[in-house]
């Protein structure tokens, strides 16, 4: 017989963002041999890199901890009705722990279910959130002290006038100020500018140039560029140089935040044994008795069928494509065409005219039991965007949900193991 | 499939595209140099402004290396390093291909000339004024990396070898050695075979020629078809049963045989390139797939080394994870420690170019700081440019993985 490109794992997550990479890591740590499957990098580049739990119930949110029981209360169709209030804890100090383990020496997050910070946009709106870069932490909005927000016009995403403006209104003292800086392209992006705070003697030079300007401000505000390989070193050296506190704002995508989260749950990942397979789209899946037993995958030249007792699907929602709607109002998961649950019955409107109305489509996701495992295939268990019930934009819950419901999903997935282990001893 | 269909069905994939940008934040040219304005302009934005019988008026995708990282990481699927590598050829057919360009791409021809001289042909290689002749007439760099000619050729070694008596009836497999393999690296070639032998295959070396790969990425699409299509016919007839493949350890040339020449070069419908691309294995991903089916011999001898192992882009491109990871981790006493930097920078031909060495060095700095960093006396390495590169970069050497099963083995 010839060699057919078949792999066996215990465990194959599909989906490299956030709820896919937590359950990776998780699986890796608990023993599983485990491989993300993934059509191409997910997520974490295009958000703010804060684990936002809980912002608008509908009412802006304090305290997220309280509210969660509230929404699983009102709601029990919503993911953190399936989740409960302590294992989303449980998760954030899950997640807490790898970022302080990881790669970037020093990084961490602050904050917790407790309280909100409440953090400026690049637009300079306050948004809730509850577990949050520790750069990011002195731009919390509940304190009144005056702010310097700093920008520079070859950063075409973010204008520190419109942002000091907006955080006026707010009732914060805010002053733009801009800072030129001499760079080879005209429209530099954060990543590009990120890596320049990087080296400590540009850093010096930049830090230098902008004391010159500040004010009496206490606070200091720069968009999300503070270093990708040392941001915990570029933020610590901006406070000791211009002597005030120092605080990020998340920017347009690429985020920086976003991509240092990524080097995070990879790192975990990979330091746990886990295999990450980039590129590679899913697209069938090989079922037998209501369970999926292999799933096939895109690699160069051929195929490679994936076969594992369990999988974890993590492919997102309507915004990266893993759940679609068609012109004819179809609505599919487009990976393994699991059942859905949410879709508004036939005859129903699907949209509403305004677009920021809650949409009778916002809901949908895959149709899950009390442990997160799909309708009509028992071995996968959802994670993040693609379950349902839940408006993660309305919300301000999207990457609160994705961390719980990966850490979740790994959890289900390591019982069930150790159950058939045990089972398979006695 | 003509150029105008083939080009459609790419660029059919850029409607696809969301600008989410994540392309940029991996693209290791764009992030160090302003000439090339990076994948998402020159993919599938600036494809929207180019016209079929309209002159192309653009220099800047010239300096596209070619990597394809853009095209693994986007979550759309949009060809964006295939619609680049077609901008390219546009632009050369359009502006005339320079003298070098039609040189470098053709590592047969070079091998040919260079391996019965070779110990002139190396002195000339690292010969000061020869190197500064050869940046000003030809616009080869003078510091680029350049191998050494072997003076002797790996086929000639295989024509010779006989197999080691098995007890059981060998699995038959077909190895494609390349022509880094063919005309500098014959070693390697050899230890590919001893590995194989050790696992029970009977190894059958066809005569075989370039991938065209070199040809292809410098925008030389109509040799590079005629030169992967003679490799395809040179290998089919070997694989035409059902369960024969083909295993090569040159990863970029595997890499040509598996996706590139059809999605490329719009070769979807040769049946020789399809049966070909379909059986063609990397090194390292055989040997994985034989240990998950238990099949890979384990006889590991203690190698106690630490080593860095850098994954290159055309192997990112099988997108089948890193295998040599898991490979070298099998061997007892081998610390192996990853390199997450993305590119070395010299992209098969791109970093031998005068006007491109400079950009490649700086593609690759953060690959040599993270080696130099990491305490590792060589590096692993899958493609041989890459390798060349490495040394050049970090003056260590830098092997093929399955260097260090040969020596676990004790072969």
């Amino acid at each position: 017989m010839g060699l057919r490109a078949e792999l066996h794992f215990d465990a194959v997550v599909i989906g490299a963002g956030t709820a896919g990479l937590v359950a990776a890591a998780r699986l890796a740590e608990g023993g599983a041999k485990v491989c993300v499957l993934a059509k191409g990098v997910g997520s974490t580049h295009l958000a703010a890199g804060t684990i936002d739990v809980l912002g608008y119930a509908p009412e802006r949110v304090d305290e997220p901890g309280h509210a969660l029981g509230e929404l699983a209360a009102r709601r029990p169709d919503h993911p953190y009705a399936l989740l409960g209030a302590d294992a989303v804890a449980e998760a954030l100090e899950w997640f807490s722990a790898r970022v302080e383990a990881g790669p970037l020496p020093g990084y961490r997050y602050v904050g917790g279910l407790e309280r909100n910070y409440l953090l400026p946009t690049a637009v300079g709106v306050l948004r809730p959130s509850a577990l949050v870069p520790e750069t990011m932490a002195a731009g919390d909005a509940r304190e009144r002290t005056a702010v310097t927000v700093v920008g520079t016009r070859v950063l075409r995403d973010f204008h520190a006038s419109l942002c000091a403006a907006n955080l006026q209104q707010a009732d914060i003292a805010a002053r733009p100020v801009e800072v030129e800086i001499e760079v080879e392209r005209a429209d530099q992006n954060a990543l590009g500018l990120a890596r320049r705070f990087d080296d400590p003697a540009w850093r010096a030079a930049f830090a230098a140039r902008l004391a010159l300007v500040l004010g009496a401000e206490e606070r200091v505000a720069f968009p999300a560029v503070l270093g990708l390989a040392d941001p915990h070193g570029v933020w610590a050296d901006l406070e000791h140089r211009l002597g005030r506190r120092v605080f990020e704002i998340p920017t347009l995508p690429p985020s920086v935040p976003g991509m240092r989260l990524f080097e995070v749950l990879r790192a975990a990942l990979r330091g746990a044994g886990g295999r990450l397979v980039l590129g590679s789209e899913v697209v069938s899946a090989d079922r037998e008795a209501g369970r999926v037993v292999a799933v096939r995958a895109h690699a160069a030249g051929h195929d490679v069928r994936y076969m594992a007792p369990s999988f974890v699907l993590a492919t997102g929602g309507f915004g990266s494509g893993a759940i679609e709607v068609d012109s004819r109002w179809a609505t599919r998961e487009s990976v393994l065409d699991l059942p859905l649950r949410g879709v508004p019955p036939e005859g129903e409107p699907r949209f509403l005219s305004r677009y920021l109305d809650e949409q009778p489509m916002a809901r949908v996701g895959v149709a899950v039991d009390a442990h997160l495992r799909a309708e009509g295939a028992e071995n996968v268990v959802v994670a993040g965007a693609a379950l349902p019930g839940a408006i993660p934009w309305r919300e301000g819950s999207g990457e609160g949900i994705a961390v719980a419901s990966g850490y979740r999903a790994a959890g289900v997935v390591l019982a069930e193991h150790s159950a058939a282990k045990a089972e398979a001893t006695a | 499939m003509s150029d105008a269909v083939l080009h459609e069905l790419l660029r059919g994939s850029l409607d696809h595209c969301v600008k989410c940008t994540i392309c940029e934040t991996a693209c290791p040219v764009s992030n160090v140099t302003p000439l090339f304005p990076g994948p998402k302009y020159a993919g599938p934005q600036a494809e929207r402004y180019r016209v079929a019988d309209q002159p192309s008026n653009e220099w800047s995708v010239d300096y596209c290396s070619g990597c394809g990282i853009c095209t693994q990481v986007c979550p759309q699927g949009v060809k964006i390093a295939e619609i680049n590598a077609q901008a390219r050829n546009k632009l050369k057919r359009q502006k005339g291909v320079p003298l070098r360009d039609r040189i470098i791409t053709r590592p047969t021809w070079l091998g040919r000339l260079g391996t019965p001289a070779a110990p002139l042909a190396n002195l000339t290689l690292t010969f000061r004024p020869a190197r500064i002749l050869g940046e000003k007439l030809l616009g080869v760099h003078r510091n680029a990396p350049a191998p050494r000619f072997a003076g002797r050729r790996f086929s000639r070694w295989a024509r010779k070898h006989s197999a080691p008596i098995s007890p059981t009836r060998p699995r038959k497999i077909v190895y494609f050695h390349g022509c880094g393999t063919e005309y500098y690296e014959p070693q390697e070639g050899e230890k590919v075979v001893a590995i194989l032998e050790h696992n029970g295959f009977a190894v059958q070396v066809p005569k075989q020629d370039c991938c065209g790969l070199p040809l292809q990425s410098s925008g030389l699409f109509d040799d590079a078809r005629k030169t992967v299509l003679r490799l395809a016919r040179a290998l089919a007839p070997h694989v035409r049963d059902d369960d024969t493949i083909i295993v090569g350890n040159a990863t970029s040339c595997t890499l040509m045989l598996k996706r590139e020449a059809r999605e490329i070069l719009g070769l979807e419908d040769d049946p020789d390139l399809k049966l070909v691309s379909e059986r063609t294995y990397d090194i390292c991903e055989l040997l994985l797939e034989l240990h998950d089916r238990g099949e890979l011999r384990t006889d590991f001898q203690p190698v106690n080394e630490t080593i860095a192992y850098h994954a290159p882009c055309q192997q990112q491109g099988h997108w089948i994870g890193k295998p040599a990871l898991e490979l070298l981790a099998l061997v007892p006493g081998l610390e192996v420690k990853e390199m997450t930097a993305r590119c070395c920078g010299i992209a098969g031909t791109y970093g031998l170019k005068v006007e491109k060495y400079p950009i490649a060095m700086d593609v690759g700095r953060s690959l040599f700081d993270q080696v130099r960093a990491s305490g590792a006396a060589t590096v692993a390495c899958d493609s041989e440019t890459c390798r060349w590169q490495i040394t050049h970069g970090t003056q260590r050497p830098s092997v093929h993985p399955i260097d260090f099963l040969h020596r676990a083995y004790g072969l």
